[in-house]
């Protein structure tokens, strides 16, 4: 059995002032087949506490660590991680990022190569490896052209084949739309029952996790943990998704885990019909026509319609490359369209330079860190109020009307995700555009950031912007969305205001709409429609 | 009945055939400045690219390989009209020559163009260019990945490190444009200096991110476990592959030092090899690491590399027997031997000789039919 005994960990090493400790005196017991989530707020030390169990930590994060590490009553903690790889496989946030091969095949075999083993134990392995997982038609595909979620799976075949006692995944699904993470659950869930494989995975959307996990870890933020099963840790977590809302206000109890346990719970509520506020109509702030993006001879976009109006937040969800990225930047002009038109107050955007472009549209690119340059948020907002030639303090303005009480001598890599993002947010705009677009804002944020981004979004469009998100997060949908568009292949298969389309969709569904059925949508409705009965 | 042809089974060449067979056609084109050998040996390797390449990204690299021998026959052209060189012969065109200072004597600028000084510059281009052609067959032919996964075990982490930096290159690239593509979404810094560090930075830490996370995910799964060799073991490799570095070095120099006493020279260099083997062997020997679905040396690489090869010893016979067909002069037209002629199609053989190569996405079956 794999054990954690009395971990401590700090950042800063030796006793001085300048010690962070992350984690304190944790003990945990992992026990053959079962999976373990570990839950907790942003920086709470979820992947730390992976590292120590791969040996990652603190051999590539620095740091001290002390306690100990038990497989099978042996101590590893003085292991690097490559003498530990034939006991722990390990998939990190990026799976892409960990690919050191080229093709699926040499990929699965590159551990087994590591360890030694004999070519025809590799051999049969891989087969059985590409089974397992569904992916044995993708054998001699280039790891770079498979979806998502094919990666995912192809990086935890990868580090199956060595045939490790307990997989240790890192936001296995955050990168996912919501159909390939069941894929890739479904398919952790299978190993877990099939081959008695423990799992530990750390993740931050609860939802679609918690009908999973026999455990849960959580990191209380003190340096401590509450490791139990999921209806008792759910109960006082401060991290929760929104079905465990639901059963709080509703006082059910047991809380349900699962969709299926929530509906039979929630025959006996009797619920008026929920109140639903019409968004104010606005006017159109953006029109696009006939969109058609094409790389070489691959069709993107093909004849998109998007009408953006002022004071509307719209969603645009699809798979992994449906070509929302590419949407949303060939609606900023950037992209280079085929044909069709761009409108943004009677100008196009595609044929405006970058200044012209950014007055008109704002855009906060999927990783917004490539948007950041300077060794401090104040040379940040400097930077920003000179290149759009606005007066000073313009951006810092806009930033502490976003997230008050961010320090300005940190350095933009220190700040949290959330911070981060309404950084670059503030930057962009300065410039002050009508029209804002957001690429996959809620990667990595937990709950207490997303609703404070919901929260900016709100007010941006009570502000009469007009917003555009590209998400594949169905719950952040639910809470900021009046519209929704969903791409498929580079069409627009459906879209109309977010309570028709999602509730028409299974996979788009949020998990209140799954138990009470249309027209819920969220949690607070209900508890609103609770309070009034 | 009668037995249908069956179509030849789809399968990767060793890499290390087709290198061989590469090297071979680069050495054939070294040995000759005769422009209708060169452009042969260049059609031959052409063809065989277009016969036996696959759909990979790195398939498409020869078109590249060709516009580079292009630009390269160009500027030998150009430089030799530039600076003049020969000042006999028949004049073409008569061009003024530039008056220079004294300092830089020896050194002419335009002049008469002849059509001696043209015919060698373009003979000269023409060789250049055969090589760095021939070479870029092998790369389109051959996974340079595979090839470098074919080292031997003694040498794998190098191996590795380099199939690492090339995996980076197309990284860095995609994360270059999606950085500048960002930065002008946000306002423009004044200064020069400014744009570049703004461009930079992101581009960099995204690296060095990347780095990070490759290295943990790499140490996770495995890679450099400490094998089960003894520090005797470990001491015996070392002194091995040290020795021979030394015997090599002091061979190569004293075979082409002619001055350096003769015993010193070729004995030096065997030894050398003959101890660089045995330590690369010693040291593979205690490495724990297997390889998996090794690429097989067949029949089909046997011919390949050979008739790379026989192009080259052809060739090289060649400059001894008909040495005016190798080494055509300026002064009149170049032609063929029957020999030369014969020497250069043997490198068209791989064309025929090699499996085709496997396609990356494979194409669904048919049924029936």
């Amino acid at each position: 059995m794999i054990e954690l005994r009395d971990i401590h960990f700090a950042y800063g090493a030796g006793q001085s002032e300048e010690q962070r400790p992350i984690l304190r005196g944790i003990d945990l017991t992992l026990e053959e087949g079962e999976l373990v989530l570990v839950s907790g707020r942003t920086g709470v030390g979820k992947s730390t506490l992976l590292g120590v169990l791969t040996g990652l930590v603190p051999r590539f994060s620095g740091g001290t660590l002390s306690g100990d590490v038990l497989i099978d009553g042996v101590s590893v903690i003085d292991q690097p991680p490559r003498e530990r790889a034939h006991v722990v496989g390990y998939v990190g946030q990026d799976p892409v990022a960990g690919f050191v091969t080229d093709t699926v095949e040499e990929e699965l075999a590159y551990g087994m190569e590591q360890l030694g083993l004999p070519g025809d134990t590799m051999r049969r392995r891989v087969e059985e490896t590409l089974d397992l997982l569904g992916i044995a038609d993708l054998r001699n595909r280039d790891l770079r052209t498979l979806s998502g979620g094919q990666q995912q799976r192809v990086a935890i075949g990868a580090v199956l084949t060595t045939h490790p006692r307990v997989l240790v995944l890192d936001e296995p699904t955050s990168a996912l739309d919501p159909t390939a993470a069941e894929d890739v659950l479904a398919t952790l869930t299978r190993l877990v029952h099939d081959l008695g494989l423990t799992v530990l995975l750390a993740e931050h959307r609860l939802e679609r996790v918690v009908p999973f996990a026999d455990r849960i870890c959580l990191l209380t933020g003190d340096g401590g943990v509450l490791v139990d099963t999921p209806a008792v840790v759910l109960a006082t977590s401060p991290v929760v998704p929104p079905i465990i809302e639901l059963g709080r206000a509703a006082g059910w109890s047991p809380l349900p885990l699962s969709v299926r346990d929530a509906r039979r719970a929630a025959r006996s509520l009797a619920l008026p019909a929920p109140v639903v506020e019409e968004p104010p109509a606005g006017s159109t702030v953006l029109s696009a026509r006939g969109l058609t993006v094409a790389h070489g001879r691959n069709v993107v976009l093909d004849g998109v319609d998007l009408d953006l109006r002022s004071g509307h937040v719209t969603a645009l969800m699809g798979r992994n490359g449906a070509g929302k990225s590419t949407l949303i930047w060939a609606l900023q002009g950037t992209q280079s369209r085929r044909s069709g038109s761009v409108s943004v107050a009677g100008r196009d955007p595609g044929r405006l330079d970058a200044a012209g472009r950014r007055a008109l549209v704002g855009l906060v690119p999927q990783t917004a860190a490539d948007l950041l340059y300077l060794e401090t948020v104040a040379e940040e907002c400097a930077a920003a109020d000179t290149g759009a030639g606005g007066t000073a303090g313009t951006c810092r303005g806009l930033l502490d009307h976003l997230v008050p009480g961010i320090d300005a001598t940190m350095h933009p890599r220190d700040l949290s995700e959330g911070q981060r993002l309404a950084l670059a947010l503030a930057i962009v705009l300065t410039a002050r555009p009508r029209v804002l677009l957001l690429d996959e804002p809620t990667r990595g944020l937990d709950y207490t950031a997303k609703a404070g981004l919901a929260r900016i979004v709100a007010e941006l469009a009570d502000d009469e912007h007009a917003v555009l998100i590209a998400t594949h997060d169905v719950e952040f949908v639910a809470t900021v969305a009046d519209d929704v568009v969903v791409l498929a292949d580079g069409e627009v298969v459906s879209s109309g205001p977010a309570r028709e389309v999602v509730a028409a969709s299974p996979s788009y569904a949020p998990q209140v709409t799954k138990i009470l059925g249309p027209p819920w949508l969220r949690v607070d409705e209900v508890v609103a429609a609770l309070e009034s009965s | 009945m009668t037995p249908r042809a069956q179509p030849r089974l789809s399968r990767d060449l060793h890499p290390v055939a087709w290198w061989i067979w590469a090297v071979g056609l680069a050495a054939a084109a070294t040995l000759t400045t005769n422009p209708l050998l060169l452009v042969l040996l260049v059609t031959t390797a052409a063809m065989v690219v277009m016969a036996r390449r696959s759909d990979h990204p790195w398939a498409r690299s020869f078109r590249l390989y060709l516009l580079l021998g292009l630009m390269i026959v160009i500027i030998r052209v150009a430089f030799r009209i530039l600076f003049g060189g020969a000042s006999h012969g028949r004049v073409l065109v008569d061009l003024p020559a530039i008056p220079l200072p004294d300092w830089v004597a020896g050194v002419r600028l335009l002049g008469p163009i002849t059509q001696e000084a043209l015919l060698a510059g373009l003979y000269d281009g023409l060789r250049l260019a055969a090589i760095v052609i021939c070479i870029g067959a092998a790369n389109s032919l051959a996974n340079p990945k595979r090839l470098l996964k074919s080292v031997p075990p003694a040498l794998y982490e190098i191996g590795t490190a380099l199939v690492v930096a090339v995996t980076v290159f197309p990284q860095l690239a995609d994360s270059a444009r999606r950085v500048r593509a960002a930065q002008a979404l946000r306002g423009d810094a004044s200064s020069r200096v400014g744009r570049l560090r703004r461009f930079l930075v992101p581009v960099l830490e995204d690296a060095l991110e990347r780095s990070l996370s490759l290295a943990a995910g790499m140490d996770a799964r495995g890679y450099g476990r400490a094998g089960t060799a003894t520090r005797g073991q470990r001491w015996t490799t070392g002194v091995l592959l040290l020795g021979a570095l030394c015997g090599l070095c002091v061979g190569t120099f004293a075979f082409l030092d002619r001055t350096a006493p003769r015993w010193l020279g070729v004995p030096f260099l065997v030894g050398g090899v003959v101890v660089a083997v045995i330590g690369l062997v010693s040291a593979g020997r205690r490495v724990e690491r297997t390889r998996y679905r090794p690429d097989r040396w067949r029949l089909a690489e046997l011919v390949v590399a050979g008739s790379g090869l026989a192009v080259g010893v052809v060739i090289w016979q060649l400059g001894r027997a008909e040495p005016l067909v190798v080494y055509p002069s300026v002064s009149a037209m170049p032609y063929l031997s029957v020999l030369a002629l014969g020497g250069a199609l043997l490198g068209l053989v791989p064309a025929l000789a090699a499996p085709p190569p496997r396609q990356p996405i494979s194409t669904p079956l048919e049924v029936g039919g």
